[in-house]
């Protein structure tokens, strides 16, 4: 038989699971510290997802969803994003949205039930976090067709979990993307869980990365628990979409190491033998011992930045803790951009029957 | 002023928002060369160019999806689903994201965006392709939902749409498109999208219908005066937000209210309007609502498409009924 078409997956990691190099670094981590600012993002990110589960537990914040395990597949991405370009996550991208400038009250608000958490003052074009999983993939394609249309060298990035790739807003998107060659960068975070379904009961595919290839556009999996290795992945990629050579799918191979949410127990669907391995490939611990052989992070250098994270972090909750919820109102006041009158009557009635905040 | 169609009407506000904003792009299946299906984007694509009337492939979704993108940039797309039964796949983007854009980032984000389809029965068109689809999503808070009955009114209604800073989702009556021609003056003026018109004045009984049933309530409207019933009768072209006040004062003047769609009679937007009177006007009603509606059925093929679809025999019984009532 002969070959109608034929692929190749790629593969990058830079960082063995024990942190040692097994490869020539990529150009913005020749210099080891400049990696200190992934590393610290990275730890940032774990102890607010710490500190937003305790506060679940307690009952000062809604529905959780904690990225443990993940963090170097938000840092990777957006560490390698420019302000300009825009980013769409999906729920699970507190690290990519905190390295892009979303404060910690802002997600404090939002996972605390107050849409105002969404009104981010940093990245003013950044989607809110999207919680239908996949449908916020077409959106990046409009928003990639909109920076195309004005002539300029944006992108934007949209990331999902393994479970999106299902999805038929998935396809549609690599699709539209790849024959438009939009900059749009498709970034899957396949922590291997869907809540309760494993990777393999998602696809019969070997690889996600290969989704890519039916929508004719570059497929690529990188280390997810290795931030160069993303960060180089999605450097790569939004080059090509500035340069104006289209759409990429990226797939970081991670673990959820976390249940799915405050509100799963994944013990009821997988056990600790299985959870376990996955500890000794975790991205904080395999950066820091790289950082810590080259010399260039300590013991103290690490209490002062957890120090300092929680420090920021209490902050944060103590301000979140202290705003008053939005007025009852509020909830016709951005409905649209001017309220029509038939419910300008009901936001009357809403009024008069005086619900105290 | 040139005579136009339903569906010329809908080329003519599209090509003149485009010329007066170049922010306005059209995108859809077979919009470009094809000039769509029912021909409502003829002639854009050799005047503003692909980049801006824009064939997409087979996918609803990502054309809502993607709309929905382009909105949140500041473009203001206009959408086509080539009918009406095909929109179902675009509720999720429509409700679960243009719908709420704006209120879940407190205003930072909006999508002022126009989904257009045909839809409706009476054409004897395939199975999926006659469907009444307003209801879903006019029960969908931040979604406004218009459809035109005349030329005119399609004319100024879209182009208030696609100016309008929100999603609208815009309703053609297929069986309208080319069903008579009006004067049209082609000056960019718009209609408020908020309002229903009163397309006749009456005084015993108010006839409340919108898409192609306007055209049934009226040729009944015309059949009572012969025998001697003066009837009112109220266009609900813009279905979401709904203009209870101008239905209500009909209602109030002529004590008698019928309601005509084609969609389906539970959940149907009759019902609501029923409601809003009699929770409103109830004390002015000399006889009891009726409606005249589609029947809980599967949407059937052309043989029985006008056994299924009110027609205006079908009204003026039905205002016999409500005028006979002691
Ligand atoms: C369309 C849709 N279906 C179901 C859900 C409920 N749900 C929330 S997260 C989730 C699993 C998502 O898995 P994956 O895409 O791998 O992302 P992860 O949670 O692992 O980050 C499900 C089923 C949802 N949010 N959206
Ligand atoms: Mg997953």
């Amino acid at each position: 038989m002969l070959t109608a078409a034929s692929f190749t997956i790629p593969f990058t990691r830079y960082l063995s699971a024990q942190g040692e190099p097994v490869a020539e670094m990529p150009a913005f981590a020749r210099d080891v510290r400049d990696l200190l600012p992934l590393y610290k993002a990275m730890v940032r990110t774990r102890i607010f997802d710490e500190k937003a589960i305790a506060l679940q537990r307690t009952g000062r914040l809604g529905t959780f969803a904690s990225s443990l395990g993940e963090e170097a597949v938000g840092v990777g991405v957006a560490s390698a994003m420019r302000a300009e370009d825009v980013l769409l996550p999906s729920f699970r991208e507190q690290s990519a949205q905190l390295w892009r400038g979303v404060s910690l009250g802002e997600l404090l608000l939002y996972w605390g039930g107050d849409e105002r958490g969404s009104n981010f003052k940093g990245p003013r074009e950044d989607f809110p976090i999207c919680i239908p999983v996949a449908t916020h993939f077409p959106h990046a394609v409009g928003v990639a067709l909109a920076m195309r249309l004005r002539g300029e060298k944006r992108a934007a990035v949209a990331i999902a979990g393994d479970g999106a790739t299902s999805k038929g807003d998935f396809y549609e998107a690599i699709n539209v993307a790849g024959i438009w060659r939009l900059p749009v960068v498709f970034v899957i975070a396949n922590n291997q869980w869907a809540i309760s379904v494993p990777r393999r009961a998602q696809t019969a595919c070997e690889t996600l990365a290969q989704k890519a290839v039916a929508a004719g556009i570059p497929g690529e999996q990188a280390d997810g628990n290795d931030v160069i290795a993303v960060r180089d992945a999605a450097e790569r990629a939004l080059a090509r979409a500035r340069r104006g050579e289209g759409a990429t799918l990226i797939e970081a191979v991670t673990y959820r190491l976390s249940d799915h949410t405050t509100a799963d127990d994944a013990r009821r669907y997988r056990s600790d033998a299985e959870v376990s391995p996955h500890w000794k490939e975790e991205p904080i611990a395999r950066l820091r011992s790289f950082l810590a052989a080259r010399g260039v992070w300590s013991k103290d250098d690490e209490h002062d930045l957890r120090e300092s994270c929680r420090a920021e972090i209490e902050r944060a909750v103590s301000e979140y803790f202290a705003t008053a919820p939005p007025a009852p109102s509020d909830m016709f006041d951005f409905l649209f951009a001017e309220l029509p009158a038939p419910l300008a009557q009901q936001r009357h009635a809403l009024n008069r029957q005086g619900h105290a905040p | 002023m040139t005579e136009l169609t339903l569906v010329e009407a809908v080329n003519r506000a599209l090509r003149h928002a485009m010329e007066e904003d170049e922010r306005v792009i059209i995108l859809g299946e077979d919009v470009g060369a094809d000039g769509g299906v029912f021909r409502a984007t003829v002639g854009l694509l050799e005047r503003f160019g692909p980049d801006r009337v824009r064939d997409t492939p087979l996918a609803e979704t990502a054309i809502a999806g993607m709309s929905i993108g382009l909105a949140a940039q500041g473009f203001h797309p206009v959408a086509e689903v080539q009918f009406d039964g095909f929109m179902f796949p675009t509720l999720d983007q429509m409700i679960n994201h243009a719908a709420r854009l704006r209120t879940r980032t407190r205003g930072r984000l909006s999508c002022p965006m126009v989904l257009r389809a045909p839809y409706g029965g009476g054409i004897h068109a395939p199975e999926h392709h006659s469907d009444s689809v307003e209801t879903y999503f006019a029960h969908a808070p931040g979604l406004r939902v218009v459809i035109p009955s005349s030329p005119e009114r399609a004319y100024r209604l879209l182009l208030s749409a696609i100016r309008d800073p929100d999603p609208v989702v815009f309703l053609e009556p297929k069986r309208l498109y080319r069903a008579a021609k009006e004067e049209v003056a082609d000056d960019g003026a718009g209609m408020p999208l908020d309002r229903c018109f009163a397309l006749r004045q009456g005084t015993d009984a108010t006839l409340i219908a919108w898409g192609a049933m306007t055209a049934e309530v009226l040729a009944a409207a015309q059949a009572l005066e012969d025998e001697g019933i003066s009837a009112e009768v109220v266009d609900v072209a813009t279905l979401k937000p709904l203009d209870a006040d101008t239905i209500l004062r009909s209602v109030e003047k002529t004590g008698r209210a019928v309601i005509v769609h084609e969609a389906p009679l539970t959940g149907g937007l009759g019902g609501e309007i029923a409601a809003r009177i009699a929770e409103s006007a109830l004390l002015s009603l000399l006889a009891p609502i009726r409606r005249v509606t589609g029947y809980d059925c599967v949407m059937p093929l052309p043989r029985l498409e006008s056994s299924y679809l009110p027609s205006a025999a079908d009204v003026v019984e039905a205002v016999r009924e409500v005028m006979a009532f002691k």
